[in-house]
């Protein structure tokens, strides 16, 4: 943290309410900071200390937790970053009471806190006042409570944590429809009777506004594209606001694919949590685990991972790196209409990578190979052979291959030269992360500012395109996928003997109370998990940080403007996953 | 379409020497199980296997399935590629209702089976089935590509069991049509309107 | 130059048919000769298999998982399984119900006397197997699970669940050579420790012999002394 906090203090005392807990990294505690004065406190770091970039925004519900029952219920917390300086992390909270919970939106500050403070404002129902489209985002409009709060229950709400105690050892099965009214995963508010309920009118106003409405003499339409069009990737809907074909407006409606992950995530033991995990982003399985393990290893200091297994866990992620990043590649084709052909192409090498996968944990998407402490399993010597040819043969030529189809295609420069272009100021301020924000220029990848596990031992470039547009965001794939296979040779020549796996952990491991929030170089960006734990085996608080969906927020500013063919390319060159944009 | 195989096997006593029908049969069900042209829809992680098994190594075309229908009105099968949520709902049996008879439904992978794990969440609809007629499940968490193609094999078993004589949906009074679930503070089902007043109807006058 | 980018792409793709087709020609000649075959995709090769499922099949690795088993001697038909409950503790998804046997007087048993397995919400993650203690149940390699019906046929009880461990050895033939080995090294254990404490005993025995001939001496002697 630059700046000593405590000359903050004491330049403005009237801005922090007074110094958190200690947390880990941090023994002083992190500042909370007075509501009125979160804004204020937010341009300063952005102004005055070079903190541009907010990385995670996440809410607590401090109902439960045993230290904190003097303290008001809830708890937003926000994590700042240093873009220039890489890194240099500075985390505030603010809290608000349970009766009116109230905070001021930092929207106008930092654009990336609007898709974060409305998930907020959805899951625990705290309002932000200032924010410009404050509606649900995850849930649908009407949606009966706020889903996250520790008071809500579930239908087939058995207990608070797992494991739930109707296993064993008199499991007899029931199933769990039988034990709820409806026979089904509802819940209705008290005598609340269909016949006579109103449906809420909803309206979505699509407009980002346009400058060069009036040159065009057509009539403005809105379509609706998703949540079942191919071109989507999943189950995405965008509501575009069209004059003839030029995009004047774009509103995005996620949440097709909640799965309430958090909510499972903090009924979970944090064990349980790692095949969850897998998931998220379920083309990464493996970055997810990492990210996942990272983070709790952060709340246990005393895990220590060999050094076989560091290597194993940078194998795996740079092998799903170069994976999805031919992944998206081959799918950014298929929306750019060379159907089907070249995205066969992309993932023939992928169905080679799976089997490594499958070989070193079992399955071929769904690993759930990483564990606190190490990983699960040795790879053998086969194995490591497999993926030296893989690595030092096929993995190239594909990538040669691609690049021989597309980099010079005239119909791919054609269509995603000048096509979707996003500003490095606006890359950071939207809160991009990953090939998004490296192609529009800015030089920030966390395996180079803060190298976690053993980054800072490879040989390997910091890749940036200064374009800023589709066909940037397309060669920093091929050019990080490049990268990748060069740390996968080190990796693999370096690769020592030895245990995988320290003293293993029992299936239950209790956690004192701490917090900590760890991110990584995900292949989409940067993948944050933010811990709060309360002494018992399961997460209190369980937060994603997915980058998928954080660089969604960009979406909009790099359509509006171009023709409704490219806000199709343009939602694929940022390659996202649902089910990590809605978790 | 009834839920039971066993029972589609027998054609009627009364039309079994038929051999008219019975060729018939064969060919209309052959053409049938031959060319199922599925909609190009996925939810969430099966959909990628679903796309690995259309792809190079596994290779949907030689069932004649590669022809994916990004539109149900020209596709026959709806795979339920992943996790079902409450929101995604209405448009899944809005999408099922748009199919054309006769249409088929497999349930792949463990969520739209019957939620897998993410069975507890408050989005989360616990299996496929509650809503609309599923033909085959597929367990597995994602199922391979070999089992999503097991899935299939045995959704062609049970199209060769059925004969044209007793399809229901040459029938003129079958639709077949889901009435859409709705989005009020929780999915409402429309055929459960009526039950769910009764009890608020019941408890109101209880209290009183 | 205009249109390159079209020559160019259909130059890969005739460049992929032709290259595919000759590593599948030359490295399983037998394939297109009938008979049901397991095919391994070799890695040093340009192109990619199609595997033709079902006729063919893909290798399976050992560590394979789907879904659960639970793995009982095949030779004396006994479960492995102790109704220790670890299995249903680990389980993320929560999908495992364990009923533990009690004795007629009602005290519980090792043994598990209900078992099932929830096929449609099983995440396949494999926890169980690893976390449990006494090798009981493993995940096994079965994929061809598809039935018609949710319930009964997707919640799995302990007789479907059942394998014996020849079903098992046949899966993992080199987890169950390491578990014999286990087993091996630990009788062999075993027998030492009997060993070394027979001749323990022997050492004991002789010793408390030599001290009675030592003290029956010395009392000889302090006898004649007297």
């Amino acid at each position: 943290m630059s700046g000593t906090p405590e000359a903050v203090v004491k330049k403005f005392p009237h801005w922090i309410e007074k110094m958190s807990e200690a947390i880990v990294g941090e023994e002083d505690g992190v500042w909370i900071v007075k509501p009125n004065a979160l804004r204020a406190v937010a341009k300063y770091l952005k102004e005055k200390k070079g903190y541009d970039f907010l990385a995670n925004v996440a809410g607590v519900d401090n109902l439960l937790h045993p230290n904190r029952k003097e303290v008001d219920r809830f708890e937003v917390v926000y994590h700042f970053y240093s873009t220039e300086r890489g890194g240099d992390y500075i985390a505030i909270k603010a809290r608000a009471n349970a009766e009116n919970p109230v905070l001021p939106s930092l929207v106008p500050i930092f654009p990336t806190a609007d898709f974060q403070e409305r998930e907020i404002w959805d899951l625990y129902g705290i309002k932000f006042t200032g924010h410009p489209n404050l509606r649900r985002i995850l849930l649908w409009d009407g949606f009966f409570g706020h889903p996250m709060r520790k008071d809500y229950h579930e239908a087939y709400y058995e207990e608070e944590h797992r494991p739930y105690n109707s296993r064993y050892p008199e499991g007899h099965y029931v199933s769990q429809e039988d034990r709820t009214p409806w026979k089904n995963n509802l819940v209705f508010p008290n005598a609340f009777d269909p016949e006579h309920w109103q449906a809420p009118e909803i309206y979505y106003e699509v407009g980002q506004d346009f400058k060069n409405i009036e040159k065009l003499k057509t009539d403005r339409i809105v379509v609706n594209i998703g949540p079942q069009h191919p071109s989507t990737h999943g189950v995405l809907r965008m509501i575009v606001g069209l004059e003839g074909e030029t995009v004047t407006g774009l509103e995005l409606e996620l949440g097709y694919l909640h799965r309430n992950h958090e909510k499972i995530g903090e009924r979970n033991t944090y064990l349980m949590n790692i095949p969850f995990t897998d998931r998220l982003d379920y083309i990464t399985s493996m970055t997810n685990n990492f990210g996942y393990v990272l983070a709790v290893e952060k709340l246990m200091p005393k895990v220590v991972v060999p050094e076989r297994a560091e290597y194993l866990r940078v194998i795996m992620a740079e092998l799903t790196r170069a994976m999805n990043h031919l992944f998206a590649i081959g799918f950014l084709l298929n929306d750019m209409g060379a159907f089907y052909t070249p995205s066969l192409y992309a993932i023939e090498e992928r169905e080679l990578i799976l089997d490594l996968f499958e070989m070193a944990s079992g399955s071929r998407m769904m690993c759930n190979y990483m564990r606190f402490g190490g990983v699960a399993h040795d790879v053998d010597e086969n194995w490591v052979k497999l993926a030296i040819e893989l690595v030092h043969n096929r993995l190239p030529r594909a990538l040669d291959e691609m690049e021989a189809l597309l980099t010079t295609n005239e119909i791919m420069l054609a269509r995603t030269k000048n096509v979707g272009y996003l500003s490095p100021k606006d890359a950071i301020a939207y809160g991009t992360s990953g090939p998004v924000l490296r192609g529009s220029g800015v030089p920030y990848d966390i395996r180079k500012a803060e190298p976690y596990s053993i980054y800072d031992r490879f040989d390997f470039d910091l890749i940036t395109e200064e374009g800023g547009d589709v066909y940037a965001r397309y060669m920093m794939r091929i050019r990080e996928a490049r990268e990748s296979v060069r740390i996968l040779k080190q990796a693999l020549r370096d690769l020592p003997g030895g245990p995988v796996m320290g003293k293993p952990l029992p299936y239950m491991v209790k956690i004192p109370a701490n917090e900590a929030y760890t991110h990584i170089e995900a292949p989409k960006g940067e993948l944050g998990f933010y811990i709060v734990s309360d002494g018992t085996p399961n997460p209190y608080r369980y937060h994603v940080r997915a980058p998928s969906f954080v660089n969604l927020n960009s979406l909009a500013t790099m359509a509006v403007g171009h023709k409704i063919a490219d806000a199709i390319i343009i939602l694929g060159s940022i390659d996202i996953v649902l089910g990590e944009v809605d978790r | 379409m009834s839920e039971n195989v066993e029972s589609e096997v027998g054609v009627p006593q009364a039309l079994r020497r038929n051999i008219f029908t019975t060729a018939l049969d064969a060919v209309y069900n052959w053409s049938r199980s031959s060319s199922t042209w599925p909609v190009m829809f996925g939810l969430a992680c099966c959909a990628i296997e679903m796309v690995a098994t259309a792809a190079a190594r596994y290779d949907m075309s030689r069932f004649g399935m590669e022809v994916m229908r990004a539109s149900p009105r020209q596709s026959d099968l709806m795979i339920v590629a992943g996790t079902v949520t409450k929101k995604m709902l209405p448009n899944i049996v809005r999408i099922y209702n748009q199919m054309p008879e006769p249409r088929y439904v497999i349930a792949m992978g463990a969520c739209a089976t019957g939620g897998g794990p993410f069975k507890d969440g408050y989005n989360v609809v616990s299996g496929i089935d509650k809503y609309i007629p599923v033909d085959v499940y597929i367990p597995g968490c994602p199922p391979t590509p070999e089992s999503l193609m097991h899935g299939f094999m045995k959704l062609h078993q049970k199209m060769r069991s059925q004969s044209i004589t007793n399809v229901n949906w040459y029938n003129k009074s079958y639709t077949g049509e889901v009435p859409v679930p709705i989005l009020g503070p929780d999915v409402i089902d429309p055929r459960e309107i009526p039950a769910m007043s009764k009890a608020v109807r019941l408890a109101r006058e209880a209290k009183e | 130059m205009f249109g390159s980018g079209i020559l160019k792409g259909l130059g890969v793709t005739l460049k992929h048919i032709t290259t595919s087709y000759l590593d599948d020609v030359k490295s399983i000649p037998t394939r297109y000769a009938g008979g049901n075959t397991i095919i391994r995709q070799p890695m040093n090769e340009e192109g990619l298999f199609t595997i033709q499922y079902p006729e063919e099949r893909r290798v399976l690795p050992e560590r394979f998982r789907y879904v659960p088993m639970l793995i009982y001697d095949a030779e004396t038909g006994k479960d492995r399984c102790t109704a220790c409950g670890i299995c249903a503790k680990v389980c993320p998804a929560q999908c495992i119900w364990i009923v533990r046997d009690q004795n007629p007087d009602g005290k519980p048993i090792p043994e598990s006397r209900e078992f099932y397995v929830d096929i449609a919400t099983c995440m396949g993650c494999g926890l169980c197997a690893e976390f449990c203690p006494f090798d009981s149940i493993k995940m096994n390699h079965d994929y061809e699970l598809s039935t018609f019906k949710r319930y009964p046929d997707l919640v799995y009880d302990k007789e479907m669940l059942s394998v014996p461990t020849t079903y098992y050895a046949q899966l993992y033939p080199q987890a169950w050579a390491e578990e014999q080995e286990r087993a091996r090294q630990k009788a062999e254990a075993k027998q030492k420790r009997a060993e070394a404490a027979a001749a323990r005993a022997k050492a004991k025995e002789a010793a408390a012999k030599k001290a009675a001939q030592i003290k029956a001496a010395a009392q000889k002697q302090s006898s004649t002394d007297v």
